[in-house]
């Protein structure tokens, strides 16, 4: 399923939030089972089945990192079952000193100012990939796609780090 | 205004015709049913004139009393007086054993350890419990608007699991009452609300009832109601509250072991004095032991703050990760709104204050909020409003996950994702020959199975038996607009669909659904037979009805040889449909329904195109 073609967009790294989530709520007006409800079985299960499309089309082509694996994917290049790791060592570095910055938050007298810090370096970093990731994604060469591809799998981490650092935060205030 | 009303062709009942349904909130302490009549919503009230239900319901030797009767022998007869039994709701025995509260009722276990309440009436379960309350709520309703009801919009938590709105769908289907929709409590009181105000912007709604805490936060956009999060927590209510104020006094007084009664006598007597404290800074509880002595205390409002406070605290934190998960700070939330007889606490109210930075809305009573958005919702589910753009996007509160290797839990949907959804994946065979593979599915955050909990176990069968990693299942979890699993596996290279047995860990099975169903019949004298034959009927003019207006409308997406087979298959359902077989009607569906699939299909797609007719292909 291309899901740029359920929302009539021309696939692009960079799209319009705005007019996706429109278009979103117009679809949805469409094919939701609320306006099947006293219909009969069938068409409440198509209507079931088609809007869990629906919502997973606008998932997908609302999260960055999410909607670039799709563009990879339709590209032939698909990071869903993947095992690859990233080898770049200076990023395994970066990620080992942020992990060990994650475990001293549990100790310190003064947690907040090391969470906020930690967020605002993961931000700044995260836009970096974000912005390099989305040069390549527009690039017409296949290299170039694959190394997009490795910016997703860095991207990937860095949201896993990001929730790792918001249940160390939750973990405060419990 | 039309002077002439003209009726679509082969539609047989007059489409202006104004549908029976009403939105019903079954809650831990009261319950409530309201409906839309003459463009008002309104609760109903009972010959008395009472609005409220409470949830109470008494088994005795020969008659079963709900509601105000029930309450009154409450004290002297716990055993077989059920209170709350919506905690109780998709709960396992052990699990509410092992709590902090110790109850009055006798247990016992079925058969997969559901709880069972044995009363002077023998074993009742939770489900069968809740169908006695909805019972005369739709009596009432059916006596105060003059007919049978088409449909009911019933409302549970949304921190509800699976088994737990599995279950109040049973209790309603107890009673032969069709369900149009589950809706979470939180989203029926932004409806009441968003409609009232016409406001748009994200709201977070707070409710706090007797047995469960919710908080969903919302965005409403042109008649658009999106929940962006919900949070909560299944087991934290009022009843809380009564029961830290019991042990208090129990303490004060140094009373050792209680017999249930005064056990009872007390619970009753720490809620009277939580309701006293809204108001007043102390109360003076009492009680009047067996031997005639009277036990005094007085409680101040900053003692049952003290003790409420680590409870009010744990809903404060669900706020803040229920925005996070939002992404929304809480400058942005434009209105919070309080839902819930708890949310009269005085303390509650001054957190919730606190927390979001602005005084909360309760311009509508908290009592009735959520009844009322519900029957908003049965209006135009039942189709009296075609016209409404009403929209809701709920999400589903709890993750879904599938037990993996050591115990751990391989999250398949995350919570707070938009419902329907669908998640397919994929596994494979880890011995040559395998035919049987078992599944267990859980519901939660948690990273270890044991910390989640249960949902459903159930085995594929009839796998090809091939070489050991050869076989590729791909199991589909779909979850449905009311927050429901279900599941359906297929083998990829053969194309084999699987069979799958889902035994509900905490809910009923089939079979003891079924059971029920006869059991209550009997207690109505009914016939189970004519009811399902009626169902059938119901559902065969449901179907002929809808396919002809399809055909009306879309008709020439069917070539000539198409519409002869479906116009042979209706011709043979409006045969069946009018004699008492139900079998044949039922087959007649079927067949009706193999021969529309594609055109239903064709047609689907073609609204989804509609809907964005007009709009550029391009992006910017």
């Amino acid at each position: 399923m291309n899901y740029f073609e359920l929302f009539r967009f021309t696939p692009a790294f960079t799209i319009d939030t705005a007019l996706l989530a429109e278009r979103y709520r117009e679809l949805q007006r469409a094919v939701h089972p609320d306006k099947f409800a006293n219909d009969t079985e069938q068409q409440k299960l198509l209507s079931v089945q088609r809007t869990a499309q629906i919502n997973d089309g606008f998932q997908t082509l609302k999260d960055p990192i999410r909607r670039a694996e799709h563009m990879l994917a339709l590209r032939g290049i698909d990071l869903s079952h993947e095992t690859t790791t990233v080898k770049d060592t200076q990023f395994l570095m970066q990620q080992m000193e942020w992990r060990e910055a994650l475990e001293d938050i549990s100790h310190s007298q003064v947690p907040e100012p090391m969470i906020d810090g930690l967020y605002q370096s993961f931000a700044a970093y995260q836009a970096e990939l974000t912005q390099l990731l989305a040069a390549l994604l527009d690039s017409e060469l296949q290299a170039d796609w694959l190394l997009a591809a490795d910016q997703v799998r860095k991207l990937k981490f860095m949201a896993k780090l990001h929730n790792e650092l918001t249940r160390a935060e939750d973990a405060l205030f419990d | 205004m039309a002077l002439l009303q003209i009726a679509e062709p082969g539609q047989s009942a007059a489409p202006h015709q104004h549908r029976l349904a009403v939105g019903i909130d079954l809650g831990t302490t009261n319950s409530l049913v309201a409906t839309v009549r003459s463009g008002e919503t309104a609760t109903l009230a009972d010959e008395q004139g009472r609005h409220s239900l409470p949830s109470i319901v008494r088994y005795t030797q020969d008659a079963i009393e709900v509601g105000y009767q029930a309450a009154l022998s409450s004290a002297q007869d716990p055993h077989n007086t059920i209170v709350s039994v919506k905690r109780f709701m998709g709960r396992s025995l052990e699990d509410i054993q092992s709590g902090p509260q110790s109850f009055a009722y006798e247990f016992a276990a079925s058969d997969n350890g559901l709880p069972l309440f044995v009363t002077a009436q023998g074993t009742v379960n939770p489900v069968q419990v809740s169908a006695e309350i909805l019972r005369p709520l739709v009596q009432r309703a059916e006596q105060t608007l003059g007919g049978e009801l088409q449909g009911v919009v019933i409302t549970v938590p949304a921190y509800f699991d699976d088994a737990q709105r599995q279950g109040t769908k049973d209790a309603a289907a107890l009673l032969g009452v069709k369900v149009l929709r589950l809706l979470n409590e939180p989203t029926a009181a932004a409806i009441a609300y968003g409609l009232d105000s016409k406001q748009e912007g994200v709201i977070a709604i707070y409710d706090l009832g007797g047995g469960t805490f919710d908080i969903s936060i919302l965005r409403l956009n042109r008649g658009v109601f999106e929940v962006l999060a919900t949070g909560g927590d299944s087991a934290l209510g009022g009843d809380d509250f009564d029961h830290l104020l019991q042990n208090h006094l129990q303490q004060a007084w140094q009373l050792p072991g209680l017999s249930p009664q005064l056990g009872r006598q007390l619970l009753i007597e720490a809620r009277r004095v939580k309701e006293a404290l809204t108001q007043e800074t102390s109360v003076l509880a009492s009680l009047t032991l067996t031997d005639g002595s009277l036990l005094q205390h007085t409680v101040t409002k900053t003692d049952f703050e003290t003790l409420i406070a680590s409870l009010v605290k744990k809903t404060i934190g669900s706020c803040r990760r229920a925005l996070r998960d939002a992404g929304v700070t809480a400058d942005e939330v434009l209105e919070t709104v309080l839902v819930g007889g708890s949310t009269r606490v005085p303390l509650v109210r001054e957190q919730v204050e606190h927390f979001f930075g602005k005084p909360p809305l309760t311009s509508i009573d908290p009592d009735k909020v959520v009844a009322i958005g519900a029957a908003i919702q049965a209006d135009i589910l039942v189709g009296n409003k075609p016209e409404s753009d009403l929209l809701l996007l709920d999400v589903i509160p709890l993750s879904l996950g599938i037990e993996t290797m050591g115990g751990l839990v391989e999250k398949v949907v995350s919570r707070n994702t938009t419902i329907p959804v669908a998640r397919a994946q994929e596994f494979t065979t880890f011995k040559d020959g395998q035919t049987a593979m078992a599944f267990h599915v859980v519901q939660g955050e948690r990273e270890l199975v044991a910390d989640c909990r249960s949902l459903a176990r159930f085995t594929l069968k009839g796998i090809p038996p091939l070489a050991a990693g050869a076989a590729h299942i791909r199991v589909t979890f779909q979850v449905d607009a009311d927050g429901l699993l279900s599941v359906t596996a297929m083998e990829k290279s053969t194309g084999v669909q699987a069979s799958i047995q889902v035994k509900p860990s905490f809910g009923l099975s089939d079979t003891e659904i079924a059971l029920m169903l006869k059991d209550s019949m009997q207690h109505a004298k009914d016939d189970i037979a004519r009811r399902m034959l009626a169902e059938q009927q119901v559902e065969a003019a449901r179907v002929l009805e809808s396919l002809n207006a399809a055909l009306h409308k879309d008709g020439d997406l069917l070539d000539a040889a198409e519409r002869e087979a479906i116009d042979a298959a209706m011709t043979q359902l409006v045969v069946v449909a009018g004699q008492d077989d139900t079998d044949a009607i039922t087959k007649a569906i079927e067949a009706l329904d193999a021969q529309t699939q594609e055109f239903a299909s064709k047609r689907m797609d073609n609204s989804i195109r509609a809907a964005l007719k007009g709009q550029s292909v391009d992006n910017i």
